[in-house]
């Protein structure tokens, strides 16, 4: 039996037996919590933050459902750890003992006095921690009292808070970046001139999550009022992906460990992090969605798929495609797909058809009972005629003595309702592909143009070009 | 009228077939629809209810748009998500048959909106605010003439109903199977169009020539939504025994009057969907044995699939290719059906084989091998045409060869279900009403 793949890390210095890390939050509250993380497979944790323990309200978390799915974003206003000092120290110490190959971060945030600093690193690294992660991120409370997000959103206060950090630490140094700045490559930029070993990238995102209807208060309600909060979950992994990417290509950082957060849930997602230069990745959502136990598929899933690529160890693959994402004018004009519908396949929704008609380019038709007609969308029936012409048709229930072979029902898809693509019209954009709800039933198939690879850069060169105005 | 007043004993034995959705599970279901377009649900649906935008209201907890996406399309749209064959209709055209095998519960989710609507007093909307002076008749207060009337009076047209029995609905409140479509639900939505004002004139039997040519001094059009006629008869020896009962007026009589007294053993001659009802019916009434007889082999028989399944579910037995021959009486009442075995002939034509004669012991015998079309009533409507004892009408506005008469529902299409008589009506009531709107345009 072929050896199964090494998931040990060794993130900028800080060893773990896997990069499945829980972040900073609700499930790194306490050290009972965290032994028990460790039981089911995670490789490490940071520490719920700590600092002067502050007091919360009631409530803290709303949530936004999707489609009768539940959190697809989550929304907090809770603060940093509300334990004592001591407390929490003293349980980092005996976590450490207990779990020495795990991997257990401090979360720190203070006051913005070096001496304050320099006294809560001392602290967390004589507790045992073996890295520290600075919270320049939290976006809500803390950021009103001049920490969190308020240090983050400013590229100087990054930039001396961690140089104050690195006066002192001994273990490797983490700066949490909040996502709510405009160009997330300048606080990451600041973070490596202030000595920062590596960066953990996104906290939450600054939101209000909705309304409630009924009583027109916002939620989280906390006694007919609320707070922005910080946004995470499923809904905030796109966003997350290109901030981690943005850090990973860009030449200043280039090479700073990253550790992805936003998101992430399953073994794929961690797996697109990685493959976006992350080391690490840390997760809040989906563990506080369903318990820590969601880290066994992430481990038997990642290797499941490492092996089938035959990658033996997470280096093997990370940041592979990071230069993969490139600048709009680097990317090949000539290059054309068209879309295919398998008609095997097809089960007659027409989701294609009225997304190409009324959200892309009016090129894909149902006209195959009444003949193929190509040429320009004028001759082509509109969806309204298509849907009035069905309003307009006599239906009756099928009797068997009254109709002689009535009911065909569910075998195969009619014809008519198959779609047909005009591919001399196709601009090949994919958005059928992706309302399709059958899976490789609508591909993107390569044509070729005869033309030469060129991209907008090297059309452009030379002359100076406008940007492209035929932009839909 | 027992039952509509709350018969406990009917309730328990009768229970939803298919019982309501709870809000989660409706919302749950409702978010499995793809939200097809030009969705296939819609067409094959006789009265063309947009099943995704309604379902996706419900998704969206727009409930009330929801019901009323479904009202639009069709008024009895309550009734319809009981007792229609969804398996033939809508739900048996879902694209997810082809996907993951199961269809949307469309039935369901549209009975869950209708609940919700009526359970918040919801009230059908008017299509116009201008009250018209044109009169229009409709004869006979099932599906077809309810939805024609409700049409023209949500247009502001003064709408008469006439109805020989006591109660509206026809089959609606008659005929369906307690289990899936009560009584008392049918005339509580029925309650909704009497409040539209729609008028309504119960025991009016409207027969002959001169009936007609009463109403046609009084209105200036006149819908026929008269139904089927009488059960057509054994036509064997005995069968004019008290307890060999027509299989429709038996379930009349459970749903709207005291249920009847139930034999031990029961045969039903005739395999149709009202067969199968009735059938049941004598199950949950009591009866121990209840044979199905029908003269030809299963894949002959009329009745939907599903209606087959759940019969034999209700212990109901079938017995194939049998000719009932006589009924043997005593003073104590029906001892036996005699019977034949059934074959065809070189003609092509069914008849008993010799030699083959067997009782089968019973005490009451149901009959259901369909009804007669009304040919007295229809054959005093004067210029109108009929076509195998059919009103013959234009499909798409139910006008028949009478300038001065519409009509639909089973005199028009033979015996369909309650949607399809729905249908009929509803484009019956936008053709008179857009003859009169574009003569006052």
């Amino acid at each position: 039996m072929p050896e199964s793949p090494k998931l040990a890390v060794n993130f900028a210095g800080i060893r773990s037996p896997n990069p499945f890390w829980l972040a900073s939050a609700p499930p790194t509250n306490c050290g009972e919590q965290i032994m028990r993380a460790f039981d089911a497979g995670w490789g490490g944790a940071v520490w719920k933050t700590i600092g002067e323990p502050i007091v919360n309200v009631s409530s803290r978390y709303s949530s936004v459902d999707w489609n009768g799915q539940r959190m697809m974003g989550l929304n907090n206003i809770e603060l940093i750890s509300d334990r004592p000092l001591e407390v929490n120290l003293r349980e980092i110490a005996e976590v450490k003992r207990r779990y020495p190959k795990n991997a257990v971060i401090a979360s720190l945030m203070v006051e913005s006095k070096r001496e304050a600093w320099h006294t809560i690193v001392a602290q967390a690294e004589d507790a045992g921690a073996d890295g520290l992660e600075l919270n320049f991120g939290c976006p809500h409370g803390m950021s009103e009292r001049g920490m969190g997000s308020a240090v983050g959103q400013v590229p100087e206060y990054t930039e001396m808070i961690t140089g104050w950090v690195k006066e002192k630490a001994r273990t490797p140094v983490i700066v949490k970046l909040t996502p709510n700045i405009s160009d997330i490559r300048v606080i990451a930029r600041a973070a490596k001139r202030g000595g920062a070993d590596a960066v953990s990238a996104i906290n939450t995102i600054n939101s209000i999550t909705g309304i409630d209807l009924n009583t027109l208060t916002p939620r989280p309600n906390v006694d007919g009022k609320s707070s922005h909060g910080g946004y995470c979950g499923p809904a905030v992994k796109p966003i997350a992906l290109n901030m981690v990417q943005q850090v990973a290509a860009d030449a200043e950082t280039a090479g700073l460990p990253i550790s992805g957060i936003g998101g992430i849930a399953t073994w794929k997602d961690a797996a697109e992090f990685i493959l976006l230069g992350c080391g690490t990745v840390q997760v809040c959502t989906a563990a506080m969605h369903y318990g820590y136990r969601i880290v066994e598929d992430m481990i038997d899933g990642l290797q499941n798929w490492m092996s089938e690529k035959g990658y033996s160890s997470i280096e093997d693959f990370r940041g592979l495609v990071v230069p993969k994402v490139t600048e709009w004018k680097h990317l090949n004009l000539s290059y054309k797909i068209v879309a295919h519908i398998d008609e095997a396949k097809c089960i007659g929704c027409e989701l294609c058809y009225i997304a190409c008609w009324d959200g892309a380019h009016q090129c894909i038709h149902v006209d195959r009972v009444s003949g193929p007609v190509d040429g320009h969308v004028e001759l082509h029936a509109t969806p309204a005629s298509v849907e009035a012409a069905t309003r307009a048709s006599i239906a009756v229930t099928p009797i068997p003595k009254l109709d002689a072979g009535a009911g065909s029902n569910g075998k195969a898809t009619p014809l008519a309702r198959i779609p047909r693509v005009d591919e001399t019209e196709c601009v090949g954009c994919n958005l059928c592909s992706l309302v399709c709800p059958v899976e490789e039933c609508i591909t993107m198939v390569e044509v070729a143009t005869g033309k030469r690879p060129e991209t907008w850069a090297e059309r452009s060169a030379g002359e100076c070009a406008p940007p492209p105005m035929t932009q839909h | 009228m027992e039952n509509l007043s709350g018969n406990s004993e009917i309730a328990e034995r009768f229970g939803d077939l298919h019982p309501p959705l709870t809000a989660q599970a409706a919302i749950a279901e409702a978010n499995r629809c793809l939200n097809c377009f030009d969705a296939p649900c819609m067409g094959a649906c006789p009265t063309h209810i947009d099943v995704p935008r309604f379902i996706g209201k419900i998704a969206r907890e727009n409930l009330r748009g929801s019901a009323l996406t479904i009202l639009d399309a069709n008024v009895l749209g309550a009734s319809c998500s009981r007792a229609c064959p969804v398996e033939v209709l809508c739900e048996g055209a879902c694209v997810l048959h082809r996907y993951n095998k199961k269809p949307i519960e469309i039935a369901r989710l549209q009975r869950f909106a209708m609940d919700a609507f009526h359970r918040a007093g919801g009230r059908l909307p008017l299509k116009s605010a201008e009250m018209r002076a044109e009169k229009i008749a409709c004869i006979g207060a099932g599906p077809a003439s309810l939805a024609c009337a409700a049409e023209l009076r949500q247009r502001g047209f003064a709408v008469t109903v006439f109805e020989r029995r006591a109660l509206p609905g026809g089959l609606n409140t008659y005929g369906v199977a307690e289990y899936k479509l009560p009584a008392r639900a049918s005339l509580e939505e029925i309650e909704l169009i009497q409040a539209l004002g729609v008028e309504f004139r119960y025991g009016v039997e409207i027969r002959t020539q001169a009936d007609l040519d009463e109403l046609e001094r009084e209105f200036d059009r006149i819908f026929l939504g008269v139904g089927l006629g009488a059960a057509r008869r054994l036509g064997i020896p005995g069968d004019e025994h008290r307890d060999v009962i027509d299989a429709l007026e038996f379930i009349a009589r459970y749903k709207t009057a005291h249920p009847p007294q139930v034999a031990q053993s029961v045969a039903v001659i005739g395999a149709g969907n009202t067969a199968i009802d009735a059938a049941n019916a004598a199950r949950r009434l009591g009866a121990e044995n209840v044979a199905i007889l029908y003269r030809r082999s299963e894949r002959h028989m009329s009745a939907f699939a599903f209606e087959y399944e759940h019969a034999k579910q209700e212990g109901v037995q079938f017995q194939w290719r049998v000719i009932p021959v006589r009924i043997h009486v005593d003073a104590s009442g029906i001892k036996s059906l005699e019977c034949a075995q059934a074959r065809v002939n070189e003609a092509g034509v069914l008849e008993a084989v010799e030699g083959t004669a067997f009782h089968f012991d019973c005490q009451q015998i149901l009959y259901a091998i369909g009804q007669s079309p009304l040919l007295e009533l229809l054959s005093s409507v004067r210029g109108i045409e009929l076509s195998n004892g059919r009103v013959a009408v234009d499909r798409a506005t139910g006008l028949t060869s009478n300038p001065k008469y519409f009509a639909g529902g089973d005199c028009v299409n033979g015996g369909r279900e309650v949607v399809d008589a729905v249908a009929d009506g509803k484009r019956a009531g936008v053709a008179v009403a857009q003859a009169f709107e574009v003569v006052h345009a």
